[in-house]
């Protein structure tokens, strides 16, 4: 790829991450923050290339932590965003219980 | 191309795969801005992550399966057990942790790359050599900040500012050095130096460090915000010396998209970034000595009950202190008691409460409080007057009044929850020491204020029993 091809696919890819972060509710600040530090991690793929062509010890005990490291970013970023987001989930049952409390028709606390 | 760099996978199949990959981010990205489709987006990310490491597995640039599958076991392991028995409080600081790792992980590629280039004979492109340096400095900064930063929440160091005279020289010095070295190497890059890079790489590292220790505590989410971004363009960089088209794209997306978040957040604090980095929140707070004694008020759980029994509205205004005390469902069951006696209830939620953005509405989604009583600051604040008590529980600095009157507070201009404007107030809290801004806060000394010193916890389910006997 050549260099001026990089340059572009970077300027529109700066630009793709300024324009889908738009408008965020407060609420989600956090989890989003923690899902893009998730696909950082991504960079985990730059140790899988550099380990299999290293030279020496020291290089190979570089790309293990390396490996290691982004491993840890990438599960540990997208597990801790899914237990942050999974906490929202109560919200969706809680009207659903009032609605049952309330009884307004049977037919509504039915569904 | 150089024979000599380690280079990525190609062929229109890994590219495709790639393709397929960063689309899959940025759609999740996409999703996770919207509260009803987050959980599918972060997966969507997931399964994108998934794609791009398995084909690049399967590659023949693959080398040294052994210490491959080392590295992920022990990467996976850590990840999973340290994510599954984190508790909801301590989640800023395990993104910090998560973001340094990741940080680290580019600084230490950059590195073995760095050393493999400059192995053969021939003399490396710039368009290598550059973004190799750019992302061992980025990535180093992003490493051992993110540490400093986790070390702060985690109350390992000190929260408060650390700062000392000639800082922001010795910064620019480091800076400078860190520039000059990568300069004299990039005009050397026939046969670079390898202590003059490691020279470098530890020049970033004390830089981390320098960076953020004179930030406090309270500011640490912008930080980590930031260095998320930061981590972002160290692994875009990675990507341009690897030739690796899914590592520029969602490196940069994390970059820009990390930017904007920061800039969101520092909004809600209502403060600049530079401000923020450069000026050390609270390090111009009142000194010990200087700290008048004033008289509070002081009452218990059963006057709280009676207060808050016979109220026709009460907002309660979480901040950390729910937080470590875990109070969340104490203070649900208390809101619930007030509820059934037909008090209207409302939480009040800071931007900025607890340690991070939407802090405060993770765990009180967690304790089931209805998504309907949790009002942002905004549409909270001009109902206070008509509210008759406001229960302050475990915040300080985004109550603290000094924001909108004392012009030369480090927090002026923050914009606050206006408890003061409420008929009563209770402030539930351990003792009368400073927040995590380090500033007293003028709200403990008014008339209409009470203080409860307690626990959040313990404090939440005293009054909700003496509220049931009431």
């Amino acid at each position: 790829m050549s260099l001026m091809i990089e340059i572009t696919i970077f300027v529109l890819a700066a630009f793709v991450g300024f324009e889908v972060i738009s408008k965020v509710p407060t609420t989600l600040h956090t989890p989003l923050m923690s899902q893009t530090n998730a696909i950082h991690g991504i960079v985990m793929l730059g140790g899988l290339i550099v380990i299999g062509s290293a030279d020496d010890s020291l290089e190979k005990i570089i790309g293990v932590i390396a490996i290691a490291f982004g491993t840890i970013n990438i599960v540990g970023g997208f597990m801790v965003t899914d237990r942050m987001l999974g906490m929202f989930r109560g919200r969706d049952r809680k009207p659903k219980k009032e609605a049952e409390a309330e009884t307004v028709t049977p037919g509504e606390a039915g569904q | 191309m150089i024979p000599v760099a380690a280079l990525s996978p190609d062929g229109d199949f890994v590219t495709a795969c790639y393709i397929v990959a960063f689309s899959l981010f940025i759609f999740g990205i996409r999703q996770g801005t919207h509260p009803s489709t987050a959980r599918r987006g972060n997966m969507i990310a997931a399964v994108g992550m998934l794609i791009a490491i398995a084909i690049t597995l399967s590659t023949d640039v693959i080398g040294n399966g052994v210490l491959i599958l080392i590295g992920i076991l022990i990467g996976t392991a850590v990840g999973v057990v340290a994510s599954l028995r984190v508790q909801m409080t301590d989640m800023p600081q395990m993104v910090a942790l998560y973001n340094g790792v990741g940080g680290g992980a580019a600084a230490l590629i950059s590195w073995s790359e760095f050393r493999h280039v400059t192995a053969g004979a021939e003399s490396i492109p710039l368009d290598i050599f550059i973004p190799i340096l750019f992302s061992t400095v980025i990535g180093s900064v992003s490493f051992w900040g993110s540490n400093i930063a986790f070390g702060k929440l985690q109350a390992i160091i000190p929260s408060r500012p650390v700062q000392f005279p000639g800082q922001h020289i010795v910064n620019g010095l480091l800076l400078t050095a860190i520039l000059a070295g990568s300069i004299v190497l990039g005009i050397d890059h026939d046969s670079p130096s390898q202590g003059l890079y490691i020279g470098i790489l530890i020049a970033a590292a004390l830089l981390g460090n320098m960076f953020v220790l004179p930030i406090g505590g309270a500011d640490m989410p912008v930080v980590i915000s930031l260095l998320n971004a930061f981590t972002g363009l160290a692994a875009a960089a990675a990507g341009f010396a690897l030739d690796n088209v899914v590592l520029i794209v969602a490196g940069t997306l994390v970059g820009s998209s990390g930017t904007i978040l920061t800039l969101e957040m520092s909004r809600a604090m209502n403060r600049s970034i530079s401000n923020l980095l450069f000026s050390g929140f609270g390090a111009v707070s009142v000194a010990a000595g200087e700290r008048e004694e004033r008289p509070v008020t002081s009452i218990g759980a059963e006057d709280a009950a009676i207060k808050l029994g016979y109220a026709d509205s009460v907002v309660f205004v979480p901040g950390y202190g729910m937080a470590v005390a875990q109070a969340q469902h104490a203070v649900k069951e208390l809101a619930e008691e007030l509820q059934k006696r037909g008090i209207e209830v409302n939480f009040a939620i800071h931007p900025v409460a607890g340690r991070m953005p939407g802090h405060m509405n993770v765990l009180l989604a967690e304790a089931d409080v209805p998504y309907e009583q949790l009002k942002e600051m905004e549409e909270i604040n001009p109902e206070m007057p008509r509210t008759d008590v406001a229960v302050v529980i475990g915040a300080n600095d985004v109550t603290n009044p000094a924001a909108k009157d004392d012009p030369d507070s480090p927090i002026a201009g923050m914009p606050i929850i206006e408890v003061d404007q409420a008929r009563e107030v209770i402030v539930i809290k351990r003792s009368l020491s400073p927040g995590f801004a380090g500033i007293d806060n003028d709200l403990f000394y008014k008339d209409n204020t009470s203080m409860l010193f307690s626990d959040a916890k313990g404090a939440a389910s005293d009054i909700a029993a003496q509220v049931e006997e009431l």
